[in-house]
């Protein structure tokens, strides 16, 4: 016992690697559990490889990355959103082209970079045990801000999900109320992006969010169930990776991969146990 | 007095063709209108307009004396289709409560007053006994009875209804034809509907829409025989008056 505290002590970077996972995990849950309610992980997708676009041009004028990918991830929210309501058009197209056009300037600008050494491809899966002081604290604000935000809207952002046009009959701002879905959504990405990667981002927005929705009648159950899934998924994949020397972030997405086939096998166990 | 819902020389396009031309619309307090007309031929657009969903190309709506959309928190929508998501973690309850939102609902709790009028609207179209399962897992009629208590919840001056019944057994089409007639007391109806035969003894007045409009009054064509062979009556004459 002794020893395992000494462990933990000693290797600051996996208190580091602990704490940025359940940070991570409220943020994902919240953010994770409207990507799914509203069907809009390509969305999600579309604006995680834009930021690498960001990141690309913030390395380029030397500038902190994070303040590039806060850029483009706000922008491609703004974008979005505005396509979708004002024009009425279907978003696919313009999120195809986003996703492209996105990490192709990233790419771009990395390449014209003097003295380029940084790999934009870390960006991709990311690396928990590298999570800094500074993101924790950056994760933690994140933490603050969307759950703040969430139980204040909490209806208008469920009566937006469900039912647009109601919800605008009711007299909600349903445009403003999906754009502000949308940037929190970003944010959530950009600053996990930094941390834990975008691939594991998107996973972790839809896979656990996918399964808490099986066992849930309600959203906050949904946001409840999503977290603790989020950080067993993060710990068992954390865990592995530690003992047998592998990527964490893959290592992570196997685990809620793994969970997300699992979960199917017991919604169906409990349906044959629970008739009547 | 001012008619509630108003429409002046209203067309409107989706995209190149107008799918409605020139409406004139008055409907006044307490009336009961029904709405009928084929497919496609304009009546959900009509009702969008009406709510401001949509602005029209020619010509103004007015609602309450005020441009359409501003006086939405004053009417009870129920919706032809109901689009919603089957998936959607939400209890029959919550949706009923939704029906009292606005732009200032904050935090996710409700209010006392709001627990107690959505149980009495809820109790209106008898499912109280339903109040917490999921809305997705409901049989279709059970929806749509959660969706008129949604529309009353907020006892809303106008009432507009796009084919309600569509879903629901014939003997419950008949008790929310019946509660309506209730309602019609201290509500304006608009009610869209195909069974022309089954909702003229509840209407006072008729709009036939197909691109353009024609209403016609009580004083026109007779509702008030009762027997079956009335409605039918009834029917072919509204029938060859819309040009069906
Ligand atoms: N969102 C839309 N975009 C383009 N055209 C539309 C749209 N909605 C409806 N239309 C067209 O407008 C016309 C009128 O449609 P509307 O839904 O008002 O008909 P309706 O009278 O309600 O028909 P139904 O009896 O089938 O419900 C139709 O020709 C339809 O194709
Ligand atoms: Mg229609």
């Amino acid at each position: 016992m002794k020893e395992l505290f000494s462990f933990f002590t000693d290797y600051s970077f996996i208190q580091n690697a602990i704490i940025a996972g359940l940070l991570s995990s409220i943020a994902c849950g919240i953010s994770g559990t409207f990507v799914v309610v509203k069907k809009i992980s390509y969305l999600s997708g579309g604006i995680a490889h834009a930021i690498v676009g960001g990141l690309g041009i913030a390395y380029f004028l030397g500038i902190n990355p994070l303040y590039g990918a806060l850029a483009f991830s706000i922008v491609s929210a703004l974008l979005i959103g505005t396509v979708k309501l004002k024009l009425k058009q279907n978003e696919d197209t313009l999120i195809s082209a986003l996703w492209a056009v996105g990490m192709s300037i990233g790419l771009i600008f990395a390449y014209l970079t003097p003295g380029y050494n940084v790999n934009l491809l870390s960006y991709l899966f990311g690396n928990i045990l590298l999570v800094s002081s500074e993101s924790i604290y950056l994760m933690l604000v994140l933490d603050i801000f969307i759950s703040a935000i969430v139980i204040i809207l909490y209806k208008q952002f469920i009566y937006v999900c469900f039912d647009e046009e109601y919800a605008y009959l009711r007299g909600i701002k349903v445009e403003l109320i999906y754009i502000l879905l949308l940037i929190m959504i970003s944010l959530t990405i950009v600053v996990l992006v930094q941390s834990v990667g975008l691939v594991l981002v998107i996973a972790l927005l839809t896979l656990p969010s996918s399964i808490a929705r099986m066992f849930s009648n309600t959203i906050w159950k949904m946001i409840l169930i999503s977290i603790i899934l989020i950080q067993i998924f993060t710990f068992a994949g954390f865990a592995f990776s530690f003992s047998t020397n592998l990527p964490s972030g893959a290592s992570i997405i196997l685990a809620a991969g793994l969970g997300y086939l699992l979960s199917f096998f017991i919604q169906s166990f409990l349906r044959r146990n629970t008739i009547k | 007095m001012n008619p509630v819902i108003k429409l002046e020389n209203v067309s409107f396009a989706y995209n190149t063709n107008y799918i409605l031309e020139n409406i004139n619309l008055n409907v006044e307090q307490n009336d009961f209108l029904g709405i009928i007309g084929p497919n496609g031929g304009g009546k959900t657009t009509l009702l969008k307009l009406i709510m401001g969903f949509i602005k029209p190309d020619k010509g103004k709506v007015e609602v309450f004396g005020k441009s359409s959309g501003k006086s939405n928190s004053r009417i009870g929508y129920v919706p032809q289709f109901n689009q919603t998501d089957k998936q959607f973690p939400i209890k029959a309850f919550d949706v009923v409560t939704m029906g009292l939102g606005h732009s200032k609902s904050f935090l996710p709790w409700n209010k006392k007053s709001d627990f107690g009028k959505v149980t009495e609207a809820m109790d209106f179209v008898s499912i109280t006994d339903i109040a917490d399962n999921t809305f997705g897992e409901l049989s279709g009629g059970q929806q749509q009875r959660c969706l008129i208590a949604r529309a009353l919840v907020s006892n809303p001056g106008i009432l507009i209804l796009d084919e309600p019944t569509a879903s629901v057994d014939s003997t419950v089409e008949v008790d929310i034809y019946k509660l309506l007639k209730k309602l019609n007391n201290d509500m304006t109806i608009l009610l869209v509907s195909h069974d022309v035969g089954f909702i003229s003894s509840y209407i006072n007045k008729i709009a036939c829409v197909n691109k353009e409009i024609s209403v016609h009054g009580r004083d026109e064509i007779s509702f008030d025989k009762i027997s079956h062979e009335a409605y039918h009556g009834d029917f072919s004459m509204i029938q060859h008056k819309c040009n069906l």
